[in-house]
């Protein structure tokens, strides 16, 4: 591949709740087959932003532009921002305005996948059928919405075997695959971890959001993380876009990284840049930018 | 389990509470049971004290404390302690193998059943065991099987699930009665129309969950009664609506005439034969009913309906349109609350909003929830139980000879049916059958333990 280019344009992003602005005027981007993390002291507005992405909150001003496919159909943002539609896609390419977007038409056409900091698996179904409702949308068509699958037919049987076949390979990656019929409410936390992940990926994403990944991991069970994002990454081309408190998952694997500290960009760029910007020092310690080589010495750091 | 079972019996404790009880019953017993108004021959008003009933009365309760803390309990105690965790989900697996076997018998058994009544009870005889038994539950094994399909999978709680079974039973009698289609025709085109309310009432209550739609839903159901009522011109009203076509044996009438059913068939005339004509239709709708909503549920849409039910955010962060899913979920299950209420008004020839009422839609949701969310083999036990039971208290009268000649059982129909409810709610709170079974496994079919599935609240 080329430069790689953009999967993902937040421009002047804000969102207000009320009196209160969780996310002012927010710029950045994500390119296709990076890992890039969005990171920040707590209630820095990252996941916020992250449902503005995924169309479960509609951001007060601002435009969130996602692509896939060919590049060039990029060029026809402010054509599409212009009119009324919600998205172009063309061929194998598409362009969406995920703004103008619902949560569920983000996650189906634009093929934007999403995982929660607090874990959101179905509790009381089994892994394997975790990973079946993920692909609801090419089975329901497959089905006929029901009709040919009430009896059964053999297109419908076709694309439920493909189906658990693609189940079968993710619980294979994540090491699940002996548990697939133990509900998934039974499984320890490390795994359920993992298995949201797995089925966030079963419905074919262009690009992975994961909501703080590896909170509640022991190191052992990050190192697995760290890799599974790696290939996820390399093996299957989608772009991650992450938030993470856990600085040695998101030094590790993030090929860019955006740091926000009350709802406002602070720094963005490689991993070696973030970590020596003075602002996020002095984010992250608490402090006024003056201040940071006097707390820095006091601490110890 | 490691830690030592707790079997002691801690006697000054239970005689505490028994006393507690026993207090609290002679507060309460007193001015109910312990002082009797009669009136005098001069027409005043006097307070017969009865202490000897009323010690009777706080006696059985202080037993029934001591009972319960000396033996009960610790029984129950020292049982939970052996259980191992996993020991409720093997006990379902046991019950799954019986099913097994149980299943073709009861179908077989349903299959049979009028031939068994009438070699039991004569031709006559057998025309309200065959009515009020083998219809009347299987037309509630339909509605809790339809109604199964939006609280028990999609765990949407919806108590005017009635209003449906009303729409399916005036469409009938009012398309049957201007127009005089036949019962054919009418059966699926009253599960359309119910099935287009169902959406009509879906789209305001989409944003509603748990108890707000709940109460939507019973206020629906009673708008529906309401207009049955006073829109006097078309339904005329509580007089109801007479008359009604009776479905016929593929156009030949169940009647006395020449060319009715049993002349055709050169047998004596009989109402048993319409009776058992009906049986084998709703069986056979019952049937549909059954492999419909089981197939459903192993399709895209029912994993869709019990992923709304365990996480509607995820589903949506899934790219499940979950407006679409909760609307096909109203839809089947008021189709099939038409289906049965189309067969109800052809059954009965008359109906009136009376049939329609909110203790109707309390009995199917009670079918549901003591068959267990979700379940519907529990769903047809639980009809089995619960109109069963209802109906053999009208048989009850040798309990007259126990309690006296103005002894009425069906009146203490509602005591006995709340009663249920209480103690399936002890020993079983999730229903007779509380354990899922999976949809699609990849090694065995594991049956899932009621602790990790959601009931849905909304």
């Amino acid at each position: 591949m080329s430069v790689a280019h953009d999967v993902l344009r937040v421009e002047h992003l804000t969102m207000r709740f009320g009196g209160l602005v969780a996310v002012h005027d927010l710029s950045f981007t994500a390119r296709h087959g990076e890992i890039t993390a969005l990171i920040g002291p707590n209630g820095a507005g990252k996941t916020t932003v992250f449902n503005c992405i995924t169309g479960f909150y509609q951001p007060t001003e601002g435009r969130i532009a996602l692509q896939y496919g060919d590049p060039s159909i990029w060029n026809g943002l402010d054509a599409l921002t212009a009119s009324a539609a919600q998205s172009r896609v063309r061929r194998n390419s598409g362009l969406f305005l995920l703004e103008r977007m619902p949560d569920h038409a983000v996650a189906h056409h634009a093929r934007v996948a999403r995982t929660f900091q607090n874990i959101r698996l179905f509790r009381g179904m089994t892994v394997l059928e975790n990973l079946l409702v993920a692909q609801h949308n090419p089975l329901i068509r497959a089905s006929g919405f029901s009709l040919f699958g009430i009896f059964g037919l053999a297109p419908f049987r076709r694309a439920e075997d493909a189906a658990i076949d693609k189940a079968t390979h993710w619980l294979e990656t994540i090491n699940l695959i002996e548990r697939a019929d133990d509900p998934a409410g039974d499984l320890p936390y490390g795994d359920q971890r993992r298995l949201e992940i797995a089925r966030a990926m079963c419905t074919d994403p262009v690009l992975l959001c994961l909501d703080e990944p590896a909170a509640g991991l022991n190191p052992r069970e990050s190192a697995e993380l760290s890799e599974l994002l790696i290939s996820i990454r390399d093996r299957h081309k989608t772009s991650v876009l992450l938030i993470e408190h856990d600085m040695s998952v998101v030094m590790q694997i993030s090929d860019h990284v955006v740091v926000l500290d009350y709802g406002v960009k602070i720094s963005d760029g490689t991993c070696e840049e973030v970590k020596n910007d003075p602002n996020v020092i002095a984010a992250y310690l608490g402090v006024e930018q003056e201040e940071v080589e006097a707390v820095a010495t006091e601490v110890g750091l | 389990m490691t830690q030592p079972v707790q079997a002691r019996v801690d006697v000054p404790r239970a005689i505490r509470d028994a006393v507690i009880a026993g207090l609290v019953a002679f507060g309460i017993l007193l001015p109910l049971i312990g002082l009797q108004t009669t009136v005098n021959i001069r027409n005043e008003l006097v307070l017969n004290p009865r202490p000897v009933l009323l010690a009777v009365m706080v006696a059985f309760v202080v037993t029934i404390s001591l009972v319960m803390s000396l033996v009960v309990q610790p029984l129950a105690a020292r049982r939970a302690a052996i259980r191992p965790d996993g020991a409720s989900v093997r006990a379902a697996q046991r019950r799954a193998r019986f099913a097994k076997i149980a299943i073709p018998f009861a179908l077989g058994f349903a299959f049979l059943f009028p031939v068994f009544v009438i070699a039991l009870g004569g031709l006559s005889g057998s025309v309200k065991w065959i009515d009020n038994f083998g219809i009347q539950i299987l037309i509630y094994i339909m509605l809790g099987l339809g109604l199964n399909v939006v609280v028990g999978l999609a765990g949407l709680l919806d108590l005017g699930y009635v209003a449906f079974y009303a729409v399916g039973a005036y469409s009938y009698a009012l398309l049957a009665k201007t127009f005089g289609f036949s019962f054919w025709v009418l059966l699926p085109l009253a599960g359309i129309l119910a099935a287009f309310w169902g959406i009509l009432l879906g789209f305001p209550v989409l944003r509603l969950r748990g108890d707000y739609l709940a109460i939507v839903t019973l206020a629906f159901g009673e708008i529906i009664r309401l207009v049955l009522i006073n829109w006097v011109d078309l339904t005329s009203g509580y007089a109801g609506i007479s008359g009604i076509p009776r479905p016929t044996f593929f156009g030949i009438p169940f009647t006395a005439n020449d060319d009715g059913f049993a002349a055709v068939f050169g047998l004596e005339f009989s109402p048993v034969y319409r009776t058992i004509f009906l049986y084998y239709v709703v069986l056979c709708l019952v049937l549909l009913t059954a492999f419909v909503t089981t197939r459903l549920r192993r399709l895209p849409i029912g994993r869709a309906w019990e992923a709304l039910r365990e996480d509607e955010i995820a589903c949506r962060a899934l790219g499940i349109d979950t407006t679409k899913t909760k609307l096909s979920a109203f839809a089947i299950g008021a189709m099939f609350g038409g289906f049965a209420g189309s067969f109800f008004a052809a059954r009965q020839g008359f109906i009136s909003p009376e049939s329609f009422t909110f203790m109707e839609s309390a009995m199917i949701v009670a079918i549901v929830v003591l068959g267990g969310m979700g379940s519907q083999v529990g769903v047809a036990i639980a009809a089995i139980v619960m109109i069963g039971g209802t109906e053999i208290m009208r048989d009850l009268d040798f309990l007259k000879a126990v309690f006296g000649s103005q002894f009425d059982p069906t009146q203490y129909r509602m005591l006995l049916f709340g009663l249920a409810m209480v103690l399936i709610m002890i020993w079983k709170p999730r229903g007779l059958i509380a354990t899922r079974d999976p949809t699609a496994f990849l090694h065995e079919r594991k049956l899932i333990a009621a602790k990790f599935v959601k009931e849905g609240r909304g």
